[in-house]
Formats: C-alpha cells, structure tokens, sequence
C-alpha cells in the first residue's frame, strides 16, 4: 500500500494486532502496548509535549509490530521518533558506555584479557550494577585481542587479486568481539570468487546510539557511513554485512529516524546471507562443500530486525543448503534483549521473561548448536541457554 | 415540589447558561431538555472561539460583543477553551485593499490585529498554504461546546437550579393569557410531568419557533444549515481563516485532538431540522475552499461530516441566511404580543451565550422585581483554574502516567476521577484516552444516560476509530454502574454505532471506509448487532 497522508499513523484502523505481537506488551503491563504508544499517541501529542508518556522508553524497538500490521503503518518509528523528540530521560554513563561502541570497543580490544577477566567477576558485575544499573546477571561478550580490522589490513594483497570484489561492513561485534565471523565472511565470499575490501572509515552503523538517544552523534555517524557507501557504490562494489541489525539501520533506520536521505544507495546495501543465497542461485555460483564434515544439528533463530527486513527466508534456504546441516526452524520471536535494551537492571526482568519461550524452544530442540544472524540475539541466547550461537556464515565457512 | 421561579425550555449552551446565571443569583430555576444538553446547534459548529474579527467589517455590534466574551471565557472556562491563536489569510487570489480595512475594523472594535510577513505566518503555522501574500495574527481559540454546556449545567445544579433531560414539552401552561408553566413527556419512560413558574424562557434555538407556536406567538425564523467536516488528526495548531467577506468554508480550527473546517450556509425547511445529513455536494465544497487554507486537508483522512441549523432570526428574505445579523434578540412576550410570563432568548452565537444568558436573566430579574447583579463573567465555572491546564496536566502527568487527556477535558475536576487501581485507570476509549474511572465520574456526576450522552462528555469514541473499540466497552462499564442492563446496553450500542455511521458515511472513502468496514465487522459479524441478538 502506498503511503498517501503526510503523517503515516493515519492508516492505523486500530485492529489491535500490533499489540497482540508485541513481546513487551505480553510480559510487562506497564507499557501500553504499540497502538496506543505509536499512532494512538501520537496523535494525542500533535497537541503538545505533555501528552507524551516516558512508558514509551519501555519499547525495545523489535519492530515486530511493523511485521504485523495490515495497513503499512511504521508503528515503530512513530514510538522512537517520539522518543527522540520528547522523553526527558536524558543519557547519562550507563547510556554512554553501551552506546559508543566503537570508542570502548576500540579501548577493550587493546586490553581485552584484563576487560574479559575483570568483567567475568561477580564482584564487578555487582559493582558495575551499583555504579551503573546494568543488571548483575547480564554477561558481557568478550572482547577480542586485536580488531578484524587490523586482520583485513594484512590481507589486502590476497584479497586485491579476485576479479570481483564487494565491501564489507563489518559492524563493532566483528571489528572488537568476533573477528573469527569476519573471517568466515571473507573465506565464503572468496570461495565464490569475490574479493573483500572494507569501507573507507566505517564507523559503528549508530543503533546502539539511537536506542539510547545520543542523535547528533548517529546522525554524525551515519552521514560518515553513507558517504563511505557512495564512494564504494561509484566504484561499483556492492555493500554487504553480516549483521542484520547493521543492515536493517543503514537501510531503513538511518531514513525514518535519522531523517537522511540514503535512497539513492539504499538497495546497494545487502545482508550476507541473501546477497550469497541469490548467487549460489544464479547460476554461475556454486561452493565446494567438504563430504567429511560432521552432521549437526543446527536450530535456526529470526532477529526481529530481519524479520522486519523480510528477509528471514534467505538465511533459512542458505542454511538449507549445507548437505552437512539438519535445519530446526525455531517460532519466530523476540528473544528479548533487543540490542543494550537488555542491559539496563530495570528491563532484565522484562527481557527474560520474553525470552522464556524461546529458550525453552531452543532447549527441547535437542540441535547442536543455534544459528541466527543477529550478535545480540546471540549473547542472549548464550547466557540464557545451554547452547552456543554461530552466526550462518560461521556454519556455511565450517562445512566448506 | 414542582413549583420554580424560571423554567428555562433548551439545553444549549444558551439555556444552560441561563440557567446558571439564575442559580447563582438565587433564582429557583428548572432546565427541560428534550434530549440531552448541546444537541442542536451549539455541539454543531466550529468550536471556535472567536476573536470577532470575522464580524469586524460587517458587524461591529457582534465584533464588539466576541472579544469581551472571548476574554470572558479564556478567563471562567479555562477547561473548555485552547488558546491557539489565529491567522487571517489573504491569498493570491483575495485583496490586500480587504486587509487594510479589516485590521482598521478590528482596531475599532477592540480586537488586536497585526499584520505579520507571510514568511512568520509559515513558522507559526507550517500548514498554511504557502502562496499566502498576506497575513493578520488575532486572539482566535477554540472552545469545546460540550464540556461548556456540561460545566453550566454542573454549576447550575450545585447552586440549586433542577435540570431535567430526555423530557419532551408537549405545552404550555397558560391561565388567563399567561405563561406559567410547562406540561412534558419523558421521552425515555414515558412518564407525565407538569411545572410550574412565573416566568418561562425558550432558549430552543431554532426549534424556539415551535414553542412559540404553543403560546401563539409567530417568530420568524430563518433556518441555515452548515455543514462541517472533522479531520482526523490535528492538522493546524492555530487558527486559519480567509480574510475576505465571510463565505463558505473559510476557517480551520483545531479542536482538541482533530481540525474542523466549516461551514456551508443553505437554507432549509423546519421540517428538516431534525434530520441534518451532509451532501456530497457540500463535502466537496468544503474540502475544496479548505484545502485552500491548509492544503495538507487535501491528503488527510476525514473522520466524519456533520451540520447544524442556525438559529437566525430573520430580518430580511436573505436567501443565504448569510447578511443576517448573529446580533442577540430577547424578546419579552408581554411587550411584543401581550403574553406574560414568556420570553424568547435567540439569535446570538456560542460565543455569546452567556451575554445572552446575562440580559435574559436582567429582564428575569426586572419582572420578578429582584435585586440580584450577574456574576457570571467573574465566577469560574467548575474544572476551570486560575493556573493554567497546561500546569495541571504537567503536574497529572507526573503524578499518575495517561490522565493528561482527562485533564485536559474536565480541568481541576478531573482530581474527582478514580484512578487509584489499575482497573479504573484501564482505557475504555484509547484514542482518546478515556479511563473507566472517567467513564463512571461522567455517568456518576455529569448526567450521562447513554453512550452518545458520554461522548458528550468525554470523547469517547470522537476519536479515530469512531467507537470500534470502547463503544461495547464503554456500554459494559455503563451496566456495570447499573446504568443500564444487558438488553438495554446493546440497543443503546447499536444506536451509538448508527450515530457513527450517519457521520462517517457522507466521507466513506480511503481509510474511512476500511475503518467503517472493521466497524461492521465487529459489531455485525462478532456482536450480530444488526439482529439484536436474536436467533435467526
């Protein structure tokens, strides 16, 4: 459907599904739910500041109600926008340290057995509870010594001499904390005959910093990313990340909430999965899989924002394809972390209590392991399961 | 005791506030309304509040007469009226020679008028049409009819007046060529009534050429209908009028949570007065001449159509109803036609009506031989405050998340809301944020009797979805306050539900039609409300 009022929540018939979908309305009775926080709302607040409500910071921004509804409404943007424009909850340390990424990721990997050590202990983390309100139970992901990005530099040559080539953005969990899934990347793409190269200065895609309301620096962000983007579209690479979150912000987030216009690079961005999915179906692409890698059991989790990308399928058929892989489809759900919404001591109890189902879900599916292409779904899923996640690029690399 | 001194006959914002007037000054008065209160013209126009600047040129008896009352009002009616401020455009196609003239009326009536760059007028208000060439700023706001009319009604009743609703006049009561008292129907039980007073007052608008009748009395009247549309959001936050003589569609107010353009002027027969629908003819008018003030109107979803009939008094065979004088006429029919104890209150605007109320009581006073001044334009009406709404809703939303809404609608009396568990801060309406707890204050203190009553009251379901969600929860809280029930509750949801409908269908396009169809649907096909229930 095509948006026709300037002003998107108008098409809301207030069907009520959105709210149905929603996985915080369904734990947590304080939040309104996105009907009444999105177009409700925000039409009571076209009359002024004061009918804003603060129970809005308690949406995790999944976007899952997006998914839901029939009449196209952007239910999500309307919660964070508002947000933006008229919570008086301003960021302070806590909101700082989660959001800026690349500045303590940058800092952490220089130091990253003393970080990991340190914020392993029970004491710290009670401590880091006390000074910040990051809850105690939450665990850290740990910090990787030396950055995928200092890997790249020392594979330029190799990777200069493929015919094709694609840039990657690697985002701030490859660069700081799993350089070994930036490295399945390059493997993948270079088995299919495509070189990698990185942006020219990628900086953190700004989620992290839109969720916690430092806008002028992820506007400052994103306008240094999307520059970065043309100069690689005019030298005809296409972008590609293996964050879905990543992918969802620098396509969508950056237009609807940052107010950037990025339509002119906006389909030259594409996730890992559907972007190798759509070569090994053209034809002219195929991948040589080892016959002796072993059997498992793969239990496969959609992130809300791929969901909201609409494109889950791909990294399921991409999974599907690896002989060596027994594919379990998971029920598509929040698994309630959403990013550093998890983090914070008041929302732990709300994040987990979305997440019961589906590590529940993950336990009884007796698989080897989870996939899912989202980091934090990742850290949530690990510290709230017995399993441990990889990244479907980190299964495909593995089966090669 | 059946005995009053006054017997005012409407329920308008006119009767109420004649109403109020005579209870505050000791006055035994007693208020009969055939259906419930703001139901003729005053819940039909604009809500505006006018500066008076509209009738400067034309009429500066009128003009003179707003700006007081508009004064008046921001002042005892805090609650009830949003000071938005208001623009008077001048495009292209209009003269800037009309501007030179309209402010220097303006001046002389007493209403501030300033003329501001074009550029400033984009700023102040980012929807007017941007060929704009010329603009006036003035003390424009909007007033909500429904929350007066309750707020007088409310006064009247806690000084004492007796205010009957749903009860029909069926006549007068006349001894030796005198007025002196009222024989009624109850039009929901069916029941008999006769009062009694010394004085009776028709404050029945248009329909005041019927009661007249009764006595033998001839008012020419001149019925106008006006048609409006409701927008369903706010597209303005000040007011847009054109500056050019009056003419159709020419001022866009935003009232609470929408903006309403009006209005057309047609004449119409009496026997139509009852049966207002809007034309398609009229719909286009008004969207074409306001897109004109907002082009944004062009692309906005309309919520509903609605017209009222003008009160007017005729003058002249005017056929557009249009050059007639909105002057105030109190007529005392001892003098006029030699029938004591009845006097006829009309003419007049929303605006005036407590003007209006102000000279009929004098006249009350001056028969009765009473020696009471009016207070009325001092006094402040319940639920207005000397801080202002914003301050209180600041403070409520601190206090208690959501009630903003409720303060905004019944100001310091929204503190009488029960909001202490979560079940009574449940919304019954979400688009308008209507609590259980304000649901059951208005059927509890402010005269509800049905859904449409409490719509009155409070907006449920003038929002958005047209009462797709809160009707049948509403009509569930109503039963459960013992207002009505089972079978009562669904033929009173299906009555409210056609009332939508009457609105909605003159506009039933885009997403209008597809909010009628999920209105059907539940209501038809989930409630089987078209059967009332019963097994085919």
């Amino acid at each position: 459907m095509k948006q026709y009022s300037e002003h998107n929540f108008e098409q809301c018939t207030k069907c009520t599904v959105c709210t149905v979908y929603c996985p915080v309305a369904a734990v947590n009775p304080l939040y309104p739910g996105p009907k009444q926080a999105g177009p409700d709302g925000e039409r009571l607040r076209m009359k002024g500041g004061e009918f804003f409500d603060e129970s809005l910071n308690l949406c995790l921004n999944c976007k899952r109600c997006e998914v839901a509804c029939p009449s196209d409404v952007r239910i999500g943007d309307i919660i964070q926008s508002a947000r933006i424009k008229h919570s008086a909850k301003k960021p302070g340390l806590r909101e700082f340290t989660l959001a800026n990424t690349d500045l303590v990721g940058s800092v952490a990997t220089l130091v990253s057995p003393v970080v990991n050590a340190t914020l392993g202990l029970k004491p710290v983390r009670h401590i880091v509870e006390g000074v910040m309100n990051i809850d105690h139970r939450r665990i850290f992901p740990k910090y990787a010594f030396g950055t995928f990005e200092g890997w790249m530099r020392k594979q330029r040559k190799a990777q200069e001499q493929f015919a094709k080539q694609i840039a990657y953005f690697h985002g701030c969990y490859v660069n700081y904390n799993n350089p070994p899934l930036g490295q399945a990347f390059v493997k993948v793409l270079n088995a299919l005959g495509y070189g990698v190269q990185l942006l020219e200065n990628e900086k953190c895609c700004g989620v992290a910093l839109i969720s916690n309301g430092f806008i002028d620096k992820a506007k400052k962000q994103a306008k240094s990313n999307l520059a970065a983007i043309r100069k690689a579209t005019a030298a005809g690479l296409k972008v590609v990340a293996t964050s879905s979150t990543c992918t969802f912000t620098l396509r969508d987030e950056y237009e609807h909430l940052l107010d950037l216009d990025n339509g002119d690079v906006r389909e030259n961005i594409d996730l890992a999965c559907r972007f190798i999915y759509n070569l090994l179906c053209d034809g002219n692409h195929t991948l040589q899989f080892n016959p002796d890698a072993p059997r498992v059991r793969v239990a496969y989790h959609s992130p809300c924002h791929l969901e909201r990308l609409g494109w889950t399928q791909y990294s399921i058929e991409l999974l599907k394809l690896i002989p060596n892989v027994e594919l379990v489809k998971l029920d598509s759900q929040c698994c309630g972390i959403a990013g550093t919404y998890g983090f914070k001591k008041e929302n732990y109890a709300t994040s987990q209590a979305i997440g019961e189902s589906l590590f529940a879900a993950i336990e009884a599916s007796e698989c080897d392991y989870v996939a899912t292409d989202c980091e934090t779904c990742k850290w949530q899923i690990e510290m709230s399961t017995s399993k441990k996640v990889f990244h479907p690029i980190e299964v495909l690399a593995a089966s090669l | 005791m059946n005995e009053f001194d006054v017997i005012i006959v409407g329920g308008g914002a006119t009767g109420a506030g004649v109403a109020r007037d005579c209870a505050l000054r000791g006055i035994r008065a007693l208020l009969i309304e055939r259906d419930d209160i703001a139901t003729g013209a005053t819940g039909r126009n604009h809500g505006l509040l006018h500066s008076g600047a509209r009738y400067a040129v034309n009429d500066r008896e009128s003009a003179e007469e707003c700006i007081k009352e508009n004064m008046i009002l921001r002042r005892i009616a805090s609650h009830c009226v949003e000071d938005t401020g208001g623009l008077f455009i001048t495009l292209p196609e209009d003269s800037l020679e009309f501007q030179a003239k309209f402010i220097e009326s303006c001046l002389a009536a007493g209403i501030s008028a300033e003329a501001i760059d074009p550029k400033l007028a984009r700023i102040i208000e980012p929807s007017v049409n941007p060929t704009l060439i010329g603009a006036v700023k003035v003390p424009d706001g909007s007033i909500d009819p429904f929350r007066l009319t309750a707020a007088n009604i409310l006064d009247a009743r806690l000084h004492g007046a007796k205010v009957l609703t749903y009860t029909k006049v069926d006549e007068l009561v006349i001894e030796s060529g005198r007025v002196v008292g009222v024989k009624t129907t109850n039009t929901i039980t069916g029941e008999k009534g006769v009062y009694r007073a010394a004085i009776t007052v028709n404050a029945c608008g248009i329909w005041g050429r019927d009661l007249a009748a009764k006595a033998g009395i001839t008012i020419n009247m001149l019925p106008a209908k006006g048609a409006l549309l409701v927008f369903g959001h706010r597209v303005n936050n000040v007011v847009i009028n054109r500056c050019r003589k009056p003419a159709d569609a020419d001022i866009l107010v935003p009232g609470d949570s929408i903006t309403v353009i009006g209005t057309t002027s047609s004449k119409v027969p009496f026997d139509q007065c009852d049966n207002m629908y809007v034309t398609a003819d009229e719909v286009e008018l008004l969207l074409r001449e306001g897109s004109m003030l907002a082009p944004a109107l062009n692309h906005t979803r309309i919520l509903r159509a609605y017209a009222g009939v003008r009160p007017l008094v005729a003058s002249d065979d005017d056929p557009s109803g249009r050059s007639v004088s909105r002057g105030i006429v109190v007529l005392d029919h001892a003098t006029r036609d030699g029938v004591e104890g009845f006097v006829t209150i009309t003419g007049g605007k929303l605006m005036t009506y407590r003007l209006m109320a102000e000279w009929t009581v004098d006249l009350i006073c001056k028969k009765l031989n009473i020696d009471a001044k009016c207070t009325t334009a001092e006094a402040l009406l319940p639920g207005s405050s000397k801080t202002s709404t914003e301050d209180c809703m600041r403070t409520a939303v601190a206090q208690v998340g959501g009630k903003a809404s409720a303060f905004y609608r019944h100001g310091t009396n929204a503190e009488k809301i029960d909001s202490s568990t979560a079940a009574k801060r449940a919304l019954v309406c979400e688009c308008e944020q209507v609590s259980v707890g304000e649901v059951e204050y208005a059927v509890e203190q402010l005269g509800v009797n049905n859904l449409v009553d409490l719509r009155r009251r409070t907006r449920m379901g003038m929002g958005t979805c047209q009462g797709e969600l809160c009707a049948c929860r509403a009509a569930a809280v109503m039963a459960s306050v013992g207002k009505s029930c089972s079978d009562k509750a669904k033929a009173d949801l299906k009555g409210f539900v056609t009332e939508r409908w009457k609105g909605m269908s003159p506009v039933a396009w885009g997403d209008t039609l597809r909010e009628g169809e999920l209105l059907s649907w539940l209501y038809d096909g989930v409630c089987d409300l078209s059967n009332n229930g019963k097994e085919e």
